[in-house]
């Protein structure tokens, strides 16, 4: 209780000290704070992993009621994946930020409310009070918002984050509605209230109940269609912040999913389904945008998409595996999603840090005028392509073990009895082979025309790598995703806990079922050391071979050509194209053509610019509606101030005489159902 | 360990008796069967000529691309002797592992700079992904069939009884050899002979590639065949003791390089655009196997 007061107070020591440090001081000021404040929540959060709930109460005041919180296995396990990605993420941000350091107010705000960010992100973590959970979720979109639009002065960042503001705030209203629902009915904003509650109503209600909890975090965690928001605010914010918005900010709509799946008693395998169609629908539909995006940055965000896509089906078929009591698949599940969950913050978070290096070198994020930066920055290419590896799941890295235990739990499904669980199980694992195969062309493209061939574009300054201490961090994060495939046992045991929640095991040990689940993971940590072992050796014989051979340089093969200019290289587009033909249906691909004519040809002009036709049909089609409605109220808005001054006055009237028109309209509605 | 050393051997002859059919079949006389082999050796010895343009991809790529493939063999069992690596779930991890020389050798390509090799890594990474449902779709099937997952218990258990059974084997058969097909980079999806970049997928990738890395190539694309050959192999030999196992498996793959060699003599390449749809057709095939499969254990009920 202590550490929690005390963890409350760092940030706000934060706000009140911050200012008053030199342009340098601020960034190391805040990660100094923000690194005391991982220590105090990751203290508690490894407790809480080796099996001690931690719960404490605040009194709160009277409208609150008291505020309960509770550090158990599954808020512990987030909080550490909070931690991690915050420290890595604020120690890569000093060093990113340097190119801002004129920018001195904007810098102080942004050094607080990364405090207040992770301060919100670790309460909701903890929190069982649902009015006190609202103000932290409040917060922490309040703190996202501000993080996002660091550089307002472009107009296309603040468009994006007032585009997450209100959807962030839509999230809201879904969660309001769900907590005053069961408020208005117990009386008691406690979450033990909830559970009581929907254990008690019939279970069509309380499956009502959850899918207003799951879309308000299905925003957070930008499930399809709640998704439109993620490509535009990643690109916008600075790459230490996308990140971790990426990383961890997504994650926590997945953190509340879970959570309600505890909390809510409902149907589970209905809910089960119902999440494994969304998240199949997330996987396939995030990737298959991230292909054709030109933007870095933006194509990282669609692969966030399809990630929590692949979370999400672990999830789905963990809860069909409790409903239908199968705890071998409910293991699984779960397992698999917790462990993707903090795989993909630390490739996500290492992709987008590197994609920052690249930023800060090229100060552009157009692939088609990237090329060859290996050469320039061979360490960030390095990392990138670890990551890069790691996010399409391949082995020896730690994305395949995720993916691994998920492919295991689908067949493992496949002994189950009915009919339409197979089918579930056989078109769950096509998709995520699907998704696979699509995850592997959309990095081969960023790598291969970002990083490799030579320079697309004359770029106006000398790129050179980053200082070390600036890769250090991404150094951290490739190490874990090398340590996780290598050792994949140590982080299952980790998991023991947090899975053993849903499953409801014995707490102390695992039970045989997931003993038997497991494993399967330990010889694939084996046959991970062996492909290292194989790839070392057969380098090492290689070297041996071509000790004496004569080793010469020329230029590439061109058919005979020998001038080869780098416009004559595959270009992004032109790599995906036969893939844009062939999933045409699916995307929104906007094109810009002049064709090349006449004997002596003019210039010729190819553009294509892709949107979201998910966007275009649930966010662009009933903006344009309701604006065409408003517009017939413009009369109003006549720009007299005098005008707006009466209609405040009215407004004012109305709240106020409500109340004292309230008996009439009451005894009014009586009279009327009395006839 | 047996399934190594039989899919080496077979490795070794395999490229040999496809290139003597097409010889034989277009009238020539062809050179030995052990030609292929030589030339891998020969490359060997080699020195190697590096592009300007490339990075350390280029040179660890071969390297990871043959590693991969290795570690996709250990996996393969025969009959009853398991694979050197065998566990729940194994095959998942040969799909990945030879998911990770793909993304290697596609790279490799990009790194040149080449308009001719990014357009063999195009290719190549979209028809990767079209085949691999296909064959999740596939081990799911006989993973339902045989109650288990991993590629040892699943063929090991596999016997072929009644008719659909028989069906169904004859259709697996099929999508595995097309997917050895898409993977080998032969006919009828690409032409290993073709004379003209525009028209290869996997010969123009490795266009740049010399000496030592080049033999690693080669010998990795020789030992892919054998592997697939070794698992259509294990889709009959289940139960079958190893004194008639062994010669089958020989006949098996004997039989397969030749009509892959008569294949190519006397059918053409298809069309670049119709690839995408034959591909494709893979995944509904092997889901017509899946719906045998639920047909057998009467799930239809």
């Amino acid at each position: 209780m202590n550490l929690a007061i005390a963890f409350i107070l760092v940030p706000l020591a934060g706000a009140l000290l911050i200012p008053f440090f030199k342009v340098n001081g601020k960034g190391i000021a805040a990660f100094t704070l923000l690194f005391i404040n991982a220590l105090i929540s990751g203290y508690l959060a490894v407790q809480s992993l080796q099996g001690d709930v931690i719960s404490f109460s605040f009194p709160g005041s009277y409208v609150t009621g008291d505020i309960p919180v509770r550090i158990d296995a599954l808020s512990g396990w987030f909080m550490l994946i909070i931690n991690l990605v915050f420290v890595t993420g604020g120690f890569y941000g000093l060093f990113y930020m340097k190119a801002y350091k004129e920018q001195r107010n904007n810098l102080t705000l942004h050094s607080i409310i990364f405090l207040f960010q992770h301060a919100a992100i670790v309460s909701v973590c903890v929190i069982q009070n649902s009015f006190v959970f609202l103000i932290a979720w409040e917060i922490l979109a309040l703190a996202s918002f501000l993080l996002i639009i660091f550089e307002h002065e472009h107009i296309a960042t603040l468009k994006a984050g007032i585009n997450y503001l209100i959807q962030a705030h839509f999230s809201i209203i879904f969660l309001m509605i769900g907590f005053i629902w069961v408020a208005s009915k117990t009386g008691s904003y406690d979450f033990a209230a909830i559970t009581a509650y929907s254990a008690s109503i019939p279970v069509s209600a309380s499956f009502m109940l959850f899918i207003f909890f799951f879309i308000a975090f299905a925003i957070k965690a930008g499930f399809v269609p709640f998704h439109t928001w993620l490509p535009y605010a990643h690109p916008a914010a600075p790459s230490h912040v996308s990140g971790m918005m990426s990383g961890v900010i997504i994650k926590i709509g997945i953190f509340g999913i879970l959570r309600m799946l505890l909390v809510v008693k409902t149907d589970l395998t209905s809910v089960g389904y119902l999440i494994l169609i969304v998240s199949l629908i997330s996987g396939l539909y995030g990737v298959m945008l991230a292909i054709i995006q030109h933007n870095l940055k933006k194509l990282l965000a669609y692969h966030s998409i399809e990630n929590i896509g692949i979370i999400g089906i672990g999830i789905g078929i963990g809860c069909i595996g409790i409903g239908t009591g199968n705890q071998v698949l409910s293991t699984l599940g779960f397992a698999g999603a917790l462990l993707h969950t903090l795989n993909h913050s630390l490739f996500k978070s290492l992709l987008f840090y590197t994609a920052g290096n690249v930023y800060q070198a090229t100060h552009t994020m157009d692939i088609e005028k990237l090329g060859g930066l290996i050469k320039k920055m061979p360490q960030t290419a390095a990392l990138f392509l670890i990551a890069a590896i790691a996010i399409c799941g391949i082995p020896p890295f730690n994305g395949f073990v995720s993916e691994f235990i998920i492919y295991t739990g689908l067949y493992n499904w496949l002994s189950d009895a009915t009919l339409v669980s197979l089918l579930a199980a056989i078109f769950s694992t096509a998709g995520l082979a699907l998704i696979g195969g699509l995850a592997m062309l959309c990095f081969t493209k960023a790598f291969g025309v970002v990083f490799l061939g030579t320079a697309r574009c004359e770029l106006p300054h000398s790129c050179k790598e980053v200082p070390f201490l600036q890769l250090l961090p991404m150094y951290i994060l490739a190490g874990i995703i090398i340590l996780i495939g290598l050792f994949p046992m140590v982080f299952i045991d980790l998991l023991s806990k947090p899975v053993g929640l849903f499953t409801g095991s014995i707490p102390l040990a695992l039970n045989q079922s997931q003993v038997n689940a497991f494993n399967a993971i330990q010889p694939v940590s084996l046959a991970a050391w062996i492909l290292i072992l194989l790839i070392i050796s057969i380098f090492t014989i290689r070297k041996f071979a071509l000790h004496h051979r004569k080793i010469e340089t020329g230029p590439t093969w061109g058919c005979g050509y020998v001038a080869p200019t780098s416009k004559i290289q595959y270009t992004a587009s032109s790599f995906v194209r036969t893939y844009s033909k062939l999933f045409a249906p699916f995307l929104s691909m906007g094109k810009h053509e002049d064709e090349i004519h006449g004997v002596l040809p003019s210039e010729g002009k190819y553009h294509t610019h892709p949107y979201d036709e998910v966007e275009k049909l649930l966010i662009d089609g009933p903006l344009k509606l309701n604006k065409s409605f408003m517009s017939r109220f413009l009369f109003l808005n006549n720009g007299k101030l005098q005008f707006y001054i009466l209609y405040g006055v009215l407004f004012i009237l109305a709240v106020i005489s409500l109340p004292v028109i309230y008996e009439n309209i009451y005894s009014f509605i009586e009279f009327l159902k009395q006839l | 360990m047996l399934s190594v050393i039989l899919i080496v051997i077979a490795a070794i002859f395999f490229t040999g008796i496809i290139i003597r059919t097409k010889s034989l079949a277009s009238g020539r006389k062809g050179p030995g069967i052990l030609q292929p082999i030589r030339d891998v050796i020969r490359l060997f010895r080699k020195g190697v000529v590096y592009s300007e343009t490339t990075s350390f991809v280029f040179q660890i790529a071969p390297t990871i691309y043959f590693s991969s493939v290795i570690m996709a063999m250990l996996v393969v069992p025969f009959g009853q002797s398991r694979g050197v690596l065998s566990f729940n779930g194994d095959f998942i991890f040969f799909a990945y592992v030879l998911a990770l020389g793909k993304f290697f050798s596609i790279i490799a390509a990009m790194d040149t700079g080449s308009s001719f090799e990014g357009m063999g890594a195009s290719r190549e990474a979209l028809y990767s992904m079209f085949a691999e449902p296909a064959f999740f779709i596939l081990m799911g099937s006989l993973a339902l069939l045989s109650g288990h997952t991993s590629f040892h218990e699943i063929f090991a258990a596999l016997h072929i009884g009644s008719q659909i059974s028989y069906a169904l084997a004859a259709l697996a058969t099929f999508v595995l050899l097309m997917i050895a097909m898409i993977e080998s980079s032969r006919m009828p999806i690409d032409d290993p002979k073709t004379h003209l970049e525009l028209t290869m997928i996997h010969e123009v990738m490795i266009l740049d590639n010399s000496g030592f890395d080049l033999g690693l190539i080669f010998t990795a694309g020789y030992l892919k065949f054998a592997i697939y050959g070794a698992l259509i192999v294990n889709l009959f030999i289940g139960v079958i003791p190893f004194q008639y196992a062994i010669p089958s498996f020989f006949a098996i793959q004997f039989l397969m390089a030749v009509s892959i060699g008569l294949i190519e003599s006397f059918m053409a390449r298809f069309r670049m655009s119709h690839n995408p749809q034959f591909i494709v057709a893979l995944t509904s095939v092997s889901l017509l196997i899946f719906f045998g499969v639920l047909l057998i254990l009467q799930k239809f009920m």
